[in-house]
């Protein structure tokens, strides 16, 4: 997990300046040779200002989703049905906490320290993943988001593995590796539910009503209302577009869904012979941006959450720098 | 006093994926000491048994070439197509050699 795939802008309202390059016109045109030919830009190459910009934005995102992504799930370790369950579920939310680590030393490539990441999320100014402002109601939604959540990010992730900065592409190799086994993890975990009461059924259906809208909307608004995609097209950040992510995701979802022996809950949804695809209902947009804009039932309760966890670190960053300067002073004494 | 990550280094994290294979860079990590990297290393980068060691080395201890010397580090190499064994051609009968 888990990138929207988009990168919305930190300061909403905000209209984005087309940026006027002042870059000289030949390392601008050596660039964009590179670029063509789909090779690969590395931390000390020369870039243009607005990459390296858009490229920090969208992979810190990233990182912050994966960190906040923890949350949801976290909250379920201590009430997980089983040894085995809890077991699994530690490992997939530390896979998380790694996700943001691969993520976070990407993003620093790029000459953005860590604390100005970790300040920006904490007082609110970064985005992140829009699925985590949402509640998990039932264990049933630890299976749904490790199906549906990781599966969506799956998607979005897989071409990120060969976008052009070099950094980011070999972190999203690592995360997508590890992605493979949160997505079936959670999916058997639905159908050991399934073949139980008809409560625990019913607990399954209600996660899946519940979190398939906000799925498809992780994919980022539809094309025509994207007018970074096409950027981030031409510099090979973004390899293939919100729709047609989401429409892969649903094609790709419907038969689960089938064996799994669950409905989505979209009157809409059916199978379309002259396209080869599947259609799908209107997604709720207004949701979305409220949600993305702070707005969502749990923005300030992940907030908090995660605020009150760096905070509560501070002693032990404190007594680790403690430690290291009494080692080298120890060391010092002992060569004199 | 509120200390913040860069009061940590950062450490550059290369593992052998195993016995008989080099060191590869994987990625980098915020840490206090050399000990802590090691650790901290360890946690993110081989959760899964990617490796049987670990090597860490703080990020500023690093030099590397300059991008934009590429062309006078590298290019000398380019014209020079006799270093390779495939400049040599011989006769069929010899056989692999």
């Amino acid at each position: 997990m888990y990138t929207q795939s988009f990168s919305v802008s930190d300061e909403p309202g905000k209209q984005q300046k087309p940026v006027l390059s002042t870059e000289s016109a030949e390392q601008m045109a050596k660039f964009d040779a590179r670029i063509d030919a789909d090779g690969r830009i590395e931390p000390q190459d020369w870039m243009p200002e607005a990459y390296r910009k858009t490229l920090v934005r969208q992979i810190s995102q990233h990182a912050h989703s994966e960190i906040v992504g923890m949350l949801p799930e976290g909250n379920w370790i201590s009430r997980a049905p089983s040894l085995k369950r809890k077991a699994i579920l530690i490992a997939k939310v530390q896979d998380e906490g790694g996700h943001g680590l691969y993520l976070y030393s990407a993003a620093e490539t790029l000459g953005t320290g860590r604390d100005k990441m970790l300040d920006d999320l904490h007082s609110g100014k970064a985005k992140y993943s829009s699925i985590f402002n949402y509640p998990t109601l039932n264990w049933a939604d630890v299976g749904v988001i490790g199906w549906l959540v990781d599966g969506a990010a799956i998607m979005n992730q897989v071409p990120l593995c060969r976008c052009s900065y070099g950094p980011y592409a070999r972190a999203m190799v690592r995360v997508c590796k590890e992605e493979s086994f949160h997505q079936r993890q959670g999916y058997e975990g639905l159908l050991v539910m399934m073949q139980g009461t008809e409560a625990q059924k019913a607990m399954v259906q209600d996660a899946v009503n519940r979190l398939w809208w906000k799925c498809l909307a992780m994919f980022g608004p539809p094309d025509a209302d994207s007018p970074n995609s096409a950027l981030g097209m031409r510099w090979g950040i973004k390899r293939v577009s919100n729709d047609d992510l989401r429409q892969k995701f649903i094609d790709a979802t419907v038969p689960q869904a089938k064996v799994l022996g669950v409905t989505l809950p979209d009157p809409d949804l059916k199978w379309n012979e002259e396209r080869g695809h599947y259609d799908y209902g209107q997604i709720d947009w207004n949701e979305f941006w409220e949600t993305v804009n702070g707005n969502g039932p749990c923005n300030k309760e992940r907030l908090s959450t995660r605020v009150k966890a760096h905070n509560d670190g501070a002693w032990v960053r404190e007594a680790a720098n403690a430690h290291a300067r009494k080692q080298q002073q120890r060391q010092i004494k002992e060569a004199a | 006093m509120s200390i913040e990550l860069k009061d940590w280094p950062l450490w550059e994290v290369f593992v052998r994926s195993k016995q008989g294979l080099e060191h590869k860079h994987c990625g980098s990590l915020h840490a206090s000491d050399a000990a802590h990297a090691l650790e901290a290393a360890r946690d993110v980068y081989t959760r899964r048994q990617e490796g049987v060691s670990i090597w860490v080395v703080e990020s500023k201890k690093i030099t590397a070439s300059n991008p934009d010397d590429k062309g006078e580090l590298f290019d000398p190499a380019a014209d020079k197509i006799y270093r390779h064994p495939t400049f040599y051609e011989i006769p069929e009968e010899v056989g692999h050699m």
